[in-house]
């Protein structure tokens, strides 16, 4: 139950960026200052959670060690970068049959 | 008429926009698994957050145990990315005479993938079918998502354990890749880089507020080093 009320309060808070967006259409430079800052930080964010992910993994990720994860990282990039042009499902799917080919 | 364009986006978003979105939604139903959140909760995140970026967070910090109030303010500091994209996206469907509800669910229905592709296809689909074509895009990008959670989510249990880590591990791949194959200017790349550096960090300082404030900390140092060239 708290559970739902967390997720439906997520939701909300979300939904609190995406529906004054509808609204405000010329009231907010995209070049001013503010905008620039509220960039920088949503960049961050999420950098912060995945970069977080890849070197204290919490949870499953935990089993793996630090250069399985570095391997897995390199091989996706490689994939996606050099291999294909940017074919984001080939460079997801060889970070993690990497991961396979470790273990095995 | 409108009907049609409903159909091409469909369409469009049913060959490889969903083939990626199926990877990344698979494997976040495999991590809600690993963490123990019920089925429903993860399939109903897709719909109700409907940002990846957001879920994860709402996942993660659900299993550190951290306050409600951290975890509402992280989510939502982690969307603010949907503020910019509505405020430019919006002007480009909106048509005489329509009632303004039909934007403000279009708001809900935007993700990183439904707008990029919007942005791409929009020039080529005349602006009184952009609306209809950006429902029937996004609206088959949700079900996918949201099938592919509970795919994820029920299948993990009956994979073998190397497996199932692969399809968690496939979570950071893609943001990994998403995240770096968007690098186009440097308050993308600042900020990615800086985060990158405050998440651990944070995290070692207080694993509960790690979140919100790697993104105030590295976000504001980004900011900072932006400013001084």
């Amino acid at each position: 139950m708290d559970l739902w009320l967390l997720l439906g309060a997520c939701g909300a808070a979300t939904y609190l960026w995406r529906g004054p967006g509808v609204r405000i259409s010329a009231g907010l430079d995209p070049r001013g200052e503010l905008f620039s800052w509220i960039s920088c930080v949503a960049y961050a964010i999420i950098a912060g959670v995945v970069s977080r992910m890849l070197v204290i993994p919490t949870g499953v990720l935990a089993e793996t060690s630090h250069l399985e994860r570095a391997l897995c990282s390199v091989a996706a990039l490689a994939a996606y970068f050099w291999l294909t042009r940017r074919n984001l499902f080939v460079g997801v799917l060889a970070g993690a049959l990497a991961l396979c080919l470790l273990r095995l | 008429m409108t009907n049609h364009a409903f159909l091409q986006g469909a369409r469009e978003a049913a060959g490889v926009p969903s083939a990626v979105l199926v990877a990344g939604f698979v494997g976040f139903g495999a991590l809600a698994a690993a963490q123990q959140v019920p089925l429903g909760i993860a399939v109903a995140s897709t719909v109700v957050i409907w940002a990846l970026p957001g879920q994860l967070i709402f996942i993660d910090m659900h299993t550190l145990g951290a306050p409600l109030l951290a975890t509402v303010v992280a989510v939502m500091l982690s969307s603010a990315r949907f503020l910019p994209m509505t405020l430019m996206l919006m002007p480009e469907m909106r048509q005489p005479g329509r009632p303004a509800w039909q934007y403000y669910v279009a708001a809900q229905l935007l993700s990183l993938s439904g707008w990029t592709m919007a942005v791409a296809r929009f020039p080529g689909i005349p602006r009184a079918q952009r609306l209809a074509w950006f429902y029937g895009f996004t609206l088959v990008l949700i079900l996918v998502s949201a099938g592919s959670t509970a795919v994820g989510y029920v299948g993990a249990d009956r994979l073998p354990p190397l497996a199932r880590l692969a399809l968690v591990m496939m979570v950071p791949m893609y943001y990994l890749l998403i995240l770096l194959g968007a690098v186009r200017e440097r308050t993308a790349a600042l900020g990615l880089a800086c985060g990158a550096l405050a998440g651990p960090l944070a995290y070692v300082a207080t694993p509960e507020w790690s979140v919100p404030l790697a993104g105030f900390a590295g976000g504001t140092a980004a900011y900072l080093l932006l400013r001084m060239r």
